[in-house]
């Protein structure tokens, strides 16, 4: 109806083309013998090796991996509970001020959240390093997990918690018998996300990181700047690997079931309007 | 809308008469979706200034037959003619026909005024004229004073107004209506479709009611197709459907109905009364006056609806009368009249629906009482689908 | 404990008393302790002394009974520095015309993509909402790093203007640091944040208001600004602030594909930090972007509130 579906086609094609060349032209080229980014050399997996051996980045990575499980985790916690109280208690003190201090962060300029954190940590004569840099990421990927869950829970049909009440159940128990259960694949996607940010920032972490806290895109960004090397692409090909199967495993598990559920809607849809 | 009385309605029967050009003419229309016939070659004919309704259960292909006609899909075979055009191809903004949306459709950002307006400024009609049509418009639908709010500042009835308001700015040769009254509660449901009989009548146009709702559709209609997956299973006048339903389905579908299946024991002739034929079912012998295609021993039922159904707590003095004998069952105090359900010994049911024209509180027929139901041999229906 | 129960209503499924607070607190003095404070303390060290020193800025005041001391220190030397040295003027307008810029690229390409993916079959938006998502998952950094191996001057897209023979074998590429090479490190990186708004708000819009506007006479390019595109208008508005807002802050997409003439005030805020070790200088350039973030941050915010 009213569609153009070549013209959609187009739009979307030359649209995912922009999105998804410069990856695919990373990968290949981390997979090149010739250390020029415009000579093809022949297939080698030397960059990887270099990589493997490269100490440095190895060590970043380990902190970066650290830096984002317990990140994710503790955001994931604190944005559930931001997004319970934003949804579930329609007032209590300050409310406005609070649902601004979720918002905010999402759109802050990193320089702006990076520098203010290590002004309170110098000013707090907090030593700077893994903890900070953990604590700066919790406090700004809480704030992208509130909004996810809260999107879950706006949806959430309120009578499936009033009916485990009416049937004696009390309410921490309702939360995690009933609620958790059922906004569990929002929850999981903001930790994912979480996590993905945390390993995703260099500005925020190169303000409030500390000696033996260099996370890997401190590194890479280091490295980068100094020109680009394969090894870079290797590295950088094995962490999209990473996430393309983190993200692929969990739209597998968690979405299927919504897919499903969609599909059956639309056909039921469909069938009722024929 | 305004409750004036119109020119005497004068008999309006262009169905009857073979020399009238349909309207709009549906041939041999097939709409599939993917593996699913949604219109199997229907053939209709509607005519002009005719109320006419698309009657089915949901899923019977009636809202796919008017947004064909609307536009919004094509046939997949056949061909629909509008005032003898083939309209195949021309896209709906270009067709004369307007279409008040079962969701209403009301675009959110504009008020009632500019909703109104909104057909009217695509013909590119002079400001001023548009400004009296709207004007012109709002008073009938009697909503003048809502003119600069937005669709969500109204109540639902004030949304219905606000849509067919908007349908009718055009003028346009054919109103589709689908299912216009379905959201509204029963009483100003019953109100609407009285004022949509008035202005139909008073505008003289063509209305095409896509509804689920039989009352709807036998209060407004000049006449009534009654669809099932994707066919048509009768088209006439309300009368005739209630009173000459053509199949089970028909009859099942429109009101209440006592149908027994049963089979021809003596036609016609053997009766020596022409048109009348004899059906036997389970100890059961109904006579029925009616021309018949069925030849004797042929499976068909018998139908007849409760209200020609007579109870009584006496036997009836011609022991060759239609009869059936048993216990009051249950008894539905409706308002108006009372439904008796009748079990017999074997276990059948049967339905009489009795007038209550008296306020007695106490009907002498009560729980557990065994009681005669007779009907006349013009009562009932012989039918063969 | 039964007054506890007795005292929450029935629909309130958060818990007794205390949970509910603890739920609302612990968030809350989070964001206050590492969102709010930092703002205060940067407001307060913007407006005091360079000193050569670890922390390199003069402590304001020291104990609680300087309060008076504090006022009688208060320096606004920084911001008149920043007035007086054109290059942070320039940084601010060149930030915000970049920002503008990159904005309006990335609403004339996202909301294409998102049009054809609302209008997509129900059954492969899912998967077209997962493409777009998908890059976004996968660093930032390493995007924008991909990019320096087609725009530089003997890159990708020199090679492949070279071999379909729009470019002669001497001839280069000349876009790598330059400011369209920030604009299209820009519009790839934020793409994703641009589209998905749009598409929520295209793909909630109902269909039969399309029809409706058909129905009455109108074709559908004039149905789309008749109707698509005014009902979409919260989209725009959050894709716009949500990338307009970080865009103007943007340190590495400058610093990675710009050149040295490419001002933009992250840049110049990082290398007043990192590179002149100016921490008041930096706080204050920090609290002047913040001022000018203010109104677009607030009608963000806005707009969030009425779509929630």
């Amino acid at each position: 109806m009213m569609r153009s579906p070549r013209f959609d086609a187009t739009v979307l094609t030359l649209g995912f083309a922009f999105l998804y060349i410069p990856i695919i032209i990373l990968i290949v080229y981390s997979f090149n013998a010739s250390r020029l980014v415009t000579v093809w050399g022949g297939f080698s997996l030397n960059w990887y090796s270099a990589m493997w051996s490269n100490q440095g980045l190895m060590d970043a990575a380990w902190v970066t991996a650290r830096v984002g499980v317990l990140s994710a985790t503790l955001g994931t916690i604190l944005g559930t509970m931001a997004a319970l109280a934003l949804t579930r208690f329609a007032r209590f003190p300050g409310r406005m001020a609070f649902s601004g201090m979720i918002y905010a962060p999402l759109v802050m300029p990193e320089v702006i959240t990076g520098l203010s954190l290590l002004l309170l940590f110098v000013a707090m004569g907090v030593d700077r390093g893994f903890w900070t840099v953990t604590i700066a990421h919790t406090t700004f990927t809480m704030c992208y997990v509130a909004i996810v869950v809260q999107s879950r829970l706006l949806t959430f049909d309120r009578s499936l918690e009033e009916a485990a009440l009416d049937l004696g159940c009390p309410p921490v128990k309702t939360f995690f018998k009933i609620t958790l259960p059922l906004i569990f694949p929002a929850v999981i996607a903001g930790w994912m996300l979480a996590f993905t940010l945390s390993l995703d920032d260099l500005v925020i972490a190169s303000f409030n990181t500390g000696p033996g806290a260099t996370t890997l895109p401190i590194k890479i960004y280091s490295q980068v700047r100094l020109g680009v090397t394969p090894e870079i692409n290797a590295i950088c090909t094995i962490l999209i690997g990473l996430v393309t199967i983190g993200v692929i495993a969990a739209s597998l598990t968690t979405k299927r079931a919504e897919l499903r559920r969609v599909r059956d809607e639309h056909l039921a849809i469909r069938g009722a309007e024929r | 809308m305004a409750k004036t009385l119109g020119p005497v309605k004068r008999k309006f029967s262009p169905w009857t008469d073979p020399n009238a050009v349909p309207f709009i003419r549906f041939e041999n229309i097939t709409k599939r979706f993917g593996d699913f016939v949604a219109v199997d070659n229907l053939t209709l004919d509607i005519y002009e200034k005719e109320f006419f309704s698309l009657l089915g259960p949901s899923g019977c292909g009636k809202t796919t037959l008017m947004r064909m006609l609307a536009g919004f899909e094509e046939p997949t075979e056949g061909r629909i003619l509008l005032q003898g055009q083939d309209i195949r191809g021309v896209p709906p903004y270009r067709r004369p026909t307007n279409m008040m949306f079962q969701s209403y459709a009301l675009f959110p950002h504009m008020t009632v005024e500019k909703n109104i307006a909104f057909g009217l400024e695509q013909d590119n009609m002079p400001k001023g004229e548009i400004t009296a049509r709207v004007q012109e418009l709002l008073k009938l639908v009697k909503l003048e004073q809502f003119a600069k709010r937005k669709p969500n500042q109204l109540s639902g009835g004030q949304r219905q107004r606000v849509a067919l308001a908007r349908s009718l700015a055009k003028r346009p040769k054919v109103l589709l209506l689908d299912e216009p009254l379905g959201a509204l509660d029963k009483k100003l449901r019953e109100e609407t479709q009285f004022e949509l009989m008035d202005l139909q009548h008073t505008l003289g146009m063509t209305f095409l009611i896509v509804t689920h709702d039989q009352e709807e559709a036998m209060t407004v209609s000049d006449r009534i197709a009654v669809m099932d997956k994707g066919i048509i299973m009768q088209v006439a006048t309300p009368a005739e459907i209630y009173e000459a339903p053509n199949s089970r389905y028909v009859a099942d579908f429109i009101g209440d109905i006592n149908i027994i299946e049963g089979k021809i024991a003596e036609t016609a002739s053997a009766l020596g009364a022409p048109g009348t034929v004899r059906i036997e079912s389970e100890g059961l012998s109904i006579a029925v006056d009616q021309e018949c295609q069925a030849v004797k021993d042929d499976h068909v039922a018998f139908a007849v609806r409760p209200e020609k159904v007579r109870i009584s707590l006496d036997a009836p003095a011609d022991t060759s009368a239609n009869a059936f004998y048993g216990e009051v069952w249950d008894i539905g105090y409706l308002g108006d009249f009372s439904l008796f359900i009748v079990r017999s010994e074997d276990g059948r049911f049967f339905r009489a629906a009795q007038a209550n024209v008296s306020r007695l509180v106490d009907r002498p027929i009560t729980f557990g009482d065994m009681v005669w139901l007779t009907w006349s041999r013009d009562a009932g229906l012989v039918l063969t689908r | 404990m039964a007054n506890v129960a007795e005292a929450n209503p029935v629909t309130n499924a958060g818990g007794p008393s205390w949970t509910r607070w603890l739920v609302v607190v612990v968030p809350y003095v989070w964001l206050i302790l590492f969102f709010v404070a930092p703002f205060l303390i940067i407001f307060k060290i913007s407006l005091s002394d360079y000193a050569q020193a670890m922390p390199p800025y003069r402590p304001l005041f020291e104990g609680v009974g300087a309060v008076g001391d504090f006022i009688s220190q208060l320096d606004f030397e920084n911001y008149i520095f920043l007035t007086s040295d054109s290059l942070y003027i320039l940084s601010y307008l060149s930030s915000l015309r970049i920002a503008a810029i990159s904005t309006l690229l990335l609403l004339l390409i996202g909301y294409p993509m998102a049009l054809a993916m609302a209008r997509a079959p129900t059954s492969i938006r899912p998967t077209l909402v997962m493409l777009v998502v998908l890059p976004f998952w996968t660093s930032f950094l390493i995007r924008v790093y991909a990019w320096i191996g087609i725009l530089k001057p003997d890159g990708l897209l020199t090679l492949l203007l070279q071999t379909v023979g729009l470019m002669g074998p001497d001839q280069q590429v000349q876009i790598f640091r330059t400011d369209y090479a920030v604009f299209i490190g820009i519009v790839y990186s934020y793409l994703p944040f641009m589209v998905l708004p749009l598409y929520s708000a295209l793909e909630k819009m109902d269909n039969s208001l399309l029809e409706a506007a058909s129905d009455l006479g109108c074709p559908p390019w004039k149905a789309f600004w008749k109707i698509t595109f005014p009902l979409s208008m919260p989209g725009v508005i959050a894709g716009a602030m949500i990338c307009f807002i970080p865009i103007t802050g943007e340190f590495v997409i400058p610093d990675l594909l710009g050149g040295a003439d490419t001002l933009m005030i992250g840049k110049t805020l990082w290398t007043e930090f990192f590179g002149n070790r100016d921490w008041p200088l930096a706080s204050a350039v920090a609290v002047i972007l913040l001022i000018m973030l203010v109104v677009p941050i607030m009608i963000f915010q806005n707009q969030q509130k009425k779509v929630v």
